[in-house]
């Protein structure tokens, strides 16, 4: 319960510091590719629970068509560093730290998962999410305005 | 374009981001694959899933993979296997006593007659696997599918599984790694050792690494498939031609057999 409501009182804290530019909250990288059906607020609150859910699911199941694959957050979550190349999470611009950062979150998923987009064909990463829901829109939209 | 996240009063006008509760995820997954999956409701709460045929996927339970290797046409100075799967799932061994092995070769020797054997060992896929019993965090599982793995989400690095296990087929991350492959995951501080390629079955390639390897340099010593399956290549060649099992005398049902050692 209690990291529900710092989670709450953070997330607040992000929705509220995004909407004021030049502010000392993070500024969380555009992604690409369709945005999350469920909404981005949905996904700020929720995607830890979403990954570990999938994961066990792939893991102990064998499910790979799952909504949280963490190789596909990478893909479409990519920032490219000065050199035009997907940075990994060792630099701070990576989508999966801006937030973690400013609210002093570690996770260790990346000392085995690979932090950029699988440049090989053969990890296979599909795509299931149907498109063209109003959710979908309103959080692309919702990325636009940033 | 602008859309308000939330209500200037600091209310959230109903739209306040909430915590899904677990019931919550699981309802959500059930509704997610719809398409490939149908879902009966026996009675309130009690559900039945069932995939599509068309799902090349998951564990399936009525399944068993297996490998047969052949002794005899395993030579000595070939070692395309264990190259194959170091290339796939991104381990080095560079002979240090800590180095990650997922699969090694090794040679038998006759001492009276002086006769050598040469082949690949790796985990053996236990029906009954002591690495499973000793663990104490349940990492150490094994899939419908007969499959042996380790969850690293849950592996301390303990290693009771490596003490257990008669085939030494597993071994322990000394060192941070980088650059891992996608579809092999693997750091510091857990267990690893052969996952029969999960990631290609899942992907219904019904094939290995080391199998394929195998058959490009022509020996064809790999046989992979369904122990369950009748009809499969492995299962006749285990009904026609006699093989063992390593330390048949443990009762561990092994999902690795072998021909002519
Ligand atoms: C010690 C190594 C290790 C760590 C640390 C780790 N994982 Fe994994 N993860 C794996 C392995 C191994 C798999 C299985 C991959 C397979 O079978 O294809 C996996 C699979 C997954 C999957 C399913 C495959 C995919 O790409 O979606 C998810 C989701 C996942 N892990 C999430 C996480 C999250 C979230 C964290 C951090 C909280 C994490 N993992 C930390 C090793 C690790
Ligand atoms: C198909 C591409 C795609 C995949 C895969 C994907 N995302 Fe997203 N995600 C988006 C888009 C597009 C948005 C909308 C916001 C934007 O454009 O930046 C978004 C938004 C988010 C947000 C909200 C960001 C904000 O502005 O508050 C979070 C958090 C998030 N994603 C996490 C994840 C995680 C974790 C995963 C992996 C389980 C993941 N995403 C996988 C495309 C993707
Ligand atoms: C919109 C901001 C934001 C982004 C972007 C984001 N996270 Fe998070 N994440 C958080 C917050 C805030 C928490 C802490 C919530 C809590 O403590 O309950 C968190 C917690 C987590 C946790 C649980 C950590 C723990 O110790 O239990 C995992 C795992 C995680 N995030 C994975 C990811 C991954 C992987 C990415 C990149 C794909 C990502 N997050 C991107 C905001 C974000």
């Amino acid at each position: 319960m209690k990291r529900l409501i710092i989670a709450t009182i953070v997330l607040f804290g992000l929705a509220v510091g995004m909407s004021q530019a030049g502010s000392v909250y993070p500024e969380i990288p555009m992604a690409s590719g369709e945005a999350h059906p469920e909404g981005n607020e949905y996904w700020r609150v929720n995607h830890m629970d979403l990954l570990r859910h999938d994961r066990d699911l792939t893991m102990r199941e064998g499910i790979r068509d799952t909504d949280a694959s963490i190789a596909e957050c990478v893909t479409c979550h990519a920032v490219n560093g000065l050199d035009a190349k997907p940075v990994t999470v060792k630099s701070e611009d990576h989508f999966c730290r801006v937030c973690h950062d400013y609210a002093a979150v570690k996770i260790d998923c990346f000392q085995c998962h690979n932090s950029i987009p699988p440049e090989l064909s053969g990890a296979s990463l599909m795509f299931k999410k149907q498109a063209n829901t109003l959710e979908v829109l309103m959080a692309y939209i919702e990325g636009l305005s940033r | 374009m602008n859309i308000p996240k939330s209500s200037p009063t600091g209310g959230c006008g109903g739209g306040c981001p909430t915590k899904e509760k677990g019931a919550d995820l699981h309802r959500r997954d059930f509704l997610k694959s719809g398409a490939a999956m149908a879902t009966v409701t026996l009675a309130p709460g009690v559900t039945l899933m069932s995939m599509g045929s068309g799902v090349a996927a998951a564990a399936n339970p009525d399944t068993r993979w297996g490998l047969l290797i052949d002794a005899a046409k395993c030579p000595s100075d070939c070692s395309a296997c264990v190259t194959a799967c170091s290339d796939e799932h991104g381990w080095e061994n560079n002979g240090e006593p800590t180095d990650p092995q997922w699969i090694r070769k090794v040679t038998l020797k006759n001492r009276d007659t002086g006769f050598e054997n040469s082949l690949p060992v790796m985990c053996q896929h236990c029906a009954n696997p002591p690495c499973v019993d000793v663990c104490p965090t349940g990492a150490s599982f094994k899939r419908e599918d007969g499959i042996v793995l380790v969850d690293r989400h849950t592996c301390i690095g303990c290693r009771y599984c490596m003490m257990a296990c008669p085939f030494k087929a597993r071994s322990f991350v000394h060192e941070p790694v980088t650059g891992q492959k996608v579809t092999t995951p693997r750091g510091n501080g857990t267990v690893e050792g052969c996952n029969m390629c999960v990631h290609k079955l899942d992907r219904g390639e019904g094939t290995t690494a080391c199998v394929e390897a195998c058959k490009i340099t022509g020996n064809n010593a790999m046989i992979f498939g369904d122990l369950n399956d009748a009809e499969s290549d492995i299962s006749k060649a285990l009904a026609n031609y006699p093989s063992i099992e390593l330390r048949a005398d443990l009762k561990l049902n092994l999902g690795v057999r072998y021909q002519n050692i």
